[in-house]
């Protein structure tokens, strides 16, 4: 396959960026998107060029570092799928492609396609936690929880903080993340005690780090790796509510 | 010996460790995204309420010029003699205003919050989510106050209507829907047609920010939101096609 890919090139957070146009010839359908970029990298370092810098780790589809807007489409218009996951066989031979950041004013890069992600740390940190000894891990049995909301739960736990979320609203709002942060928590007995001050402290974090506000598109729920649904922003609307009214 | 080359740091520099954001912003409840977003659902549910039994008030005309006035007087006189002329109208028209006013500042600043977050746009950006009437509601919105100013200047205050301010209600509705009038008809088709695509996402959308939405409920949420906006647009829109075109004289 021969590709031509317009990557956006920032040397630093200060500088302006621009759209790069690179050609990319010989790539293999089996490739993954990001093996495909290290392929261009690659031959960039030979050149002497500086390669374009994009963050990845587990290249598994589980970490939720990797992720760039392809063609529009934050993690490409693969469904629920990561960039690492996402193989070149989904594109057209003679393709052009387009590769951006995430963009948000709280996501701001660091260079080229990676973006400094630590405004969801501060959310995290605001709540997202339950303060109870942890010890060793409990039989599984110890503390009952009803089969639905032990689902859904876990689905909302799912989240790999990616920030696809955000980089799809159009509004670059984090409900979609705090969100699921949230309900993690809150369906289960162990979250119960901080419920309520913990809506309200990663809420107003996310608020203080400057995101959008939600306003119910289902962008972000579309392009989510992990598919959390969109009724855990919800479950966060109901808990703020709720603590907001005490 | 070893040759080094020289190409610049492996890794990307790092920014330096930044303490939370101190972003000015109004403290509390209705400073908050999601305190703005609940002013936005009661106070659109306020004037959903109202949509509808102005609705059902206009169809009266269908009953005759008679019965149409006569249910505009009798808007004016309830509660009388209990509480003097106009006090319901007034206390009405009261909660309207204030609904509208809440309603557009919370849309503002959630608007200018969404532009502060995203400063550099994409280059390439394609919708994933099905809903063109989610992408449209802040044009939308622009869109129908601009008519509603339209509508009370028209029929309200009979400022741009043939019959003039000191008139009947339904001569004022039958003259302002002439034929002859053919583009006040157009106006008003494409501005209910608006409020109908705006209560489309607006409705289920007010659900969902008040918590009360869950994955068992967005079908029929949706389903509501739709039948209510499409009974909502025939039923406004019946009356002044109606008369333009000579059903009703």
């Amino acid at each position: 396959m021969n590709l031509t890919l317009k990557v956006w090139r920032q040397s630093g957070p200060s500088d302006k960026g621009r759209m790069v146009t690179y050609h990319v010839e010989d790539v293999s359908p089996d490739m993954s998107f990001l093996e495909m970029l290290d392929v261009l990298n690659e031959r960039l370092i030979l050149e002497g060029d500086d390669p374009v810098a994009f963050d990845h780790d587990c290249r598994e589809g589980i970490c939720g570092m990797c992720g760039m807007v392809i063609n529009g489409v934050a993690h490409g218009e693969q469904r629920a799928t990561t960039t690492c996951q996402l193989h070149m066989r989904h594109f057209e031979d003679g393709a052009t492609i387009t590769i951006e950041p995430w963009r948000a004013a709280p996501f701001p890069v660091v260079k080229d396609l990676v973006v400094d992600r630590s405004a969801f740390d501060r959310i995290i940190q605001a709540g997202g936690f339950v303060s109870v000894p942890a010890g060793s891990a409990p039989d599984a049995h110890s503390i009952p929880v009803r089969k639905e909301d032990a689902d859904a739960a876990f689905d909302a736990a799912t989240c790999i903080g990616c920030g696809a979320c955000v980089a799809a609203c159009p509004n670059g709002s984090a409900s979609l993340f705090t969100a699921a942060k949230i309900t993690h928590l809150s369906l289960l007995p162990q979250g119960q005690p901080e419920r309520l001050s913990r809506a309200k402290a990663m809420v107003d974090q996310m608020d203080a780090e400057g995101f959008g506000g939600c306003t119910n598109t289902g962008e972000c729920t579309a392009v989510c790796p992990k598919g959390i649904p969109l009724d855990a922003i919800a479950q966060m609307n109901s808990d703020y509510l709720k603590a907001n009214s005490k | 010996m070893t040759a080094t080359i020289e190409r610049g740091s492996a890794t990307a520099p790092v920014n330096s460790p930044k303490k939370a954001p101190a972003r000015k912003r109004p403290g509390g409840f209705l400073g908050s995204s999601n305190g703005k977003k609940v002013v936005m659902a009661v106070t659109g549910a306020v004037m959903v309420l109202f949509l509808v039994a102005h609705m059902l008030g206009n169809l009266k005309i269908f009953f005759g010029r008679d019965s149409f006035n006569e249910y505009a007087h009798a808007l004016r006189t309830l509660l009388e003699p209990i509480a003097p002329y106009r006090t319901l109208l007034t206390i009405l028209e009261i909660v309207l205003v204030v609904s509208v006013v809440m309603h557009m500042w919370a849309a503002i600043s959630l608007s200018r919050r969404a532009s502060h977050a995203r400063p550099v746009k994409y280059v390439a950006k394609k919708s994933q989510a099905n809903g063109y009437a989610t992408h449209i509601m802040r044009f939308g919105g622009v869109t129908i106050l601009l008519f509603l100013i339209w509508h009370l200047l028209d029929l309200t205050f009979g400022v741009v209507n043939p019959e003039g301010v000191n008139s009947a209600p339904a001569d004022r509705m039958i003259s302002g829907f002439d034929a002859s009038r053919w583009w006040v008809t157009l106006i008003y088709v494409v501005a209910v047609v608006m409020v109908g695509l705006h209560l489309r996402h607006g409705v289920w959308s007010a659900f969902q920010t008040l918590g009360w939405a869950n994955r068992n409920r967005y079908r029929a949420l949706r389903v509501t939101a739709a039948a209510l906006s499409l009974v909502l647009v025939v039923g406004f829109l019946a009356p002044p096609l109606a008369i333009t075109f000579g059903v009703i004289k």
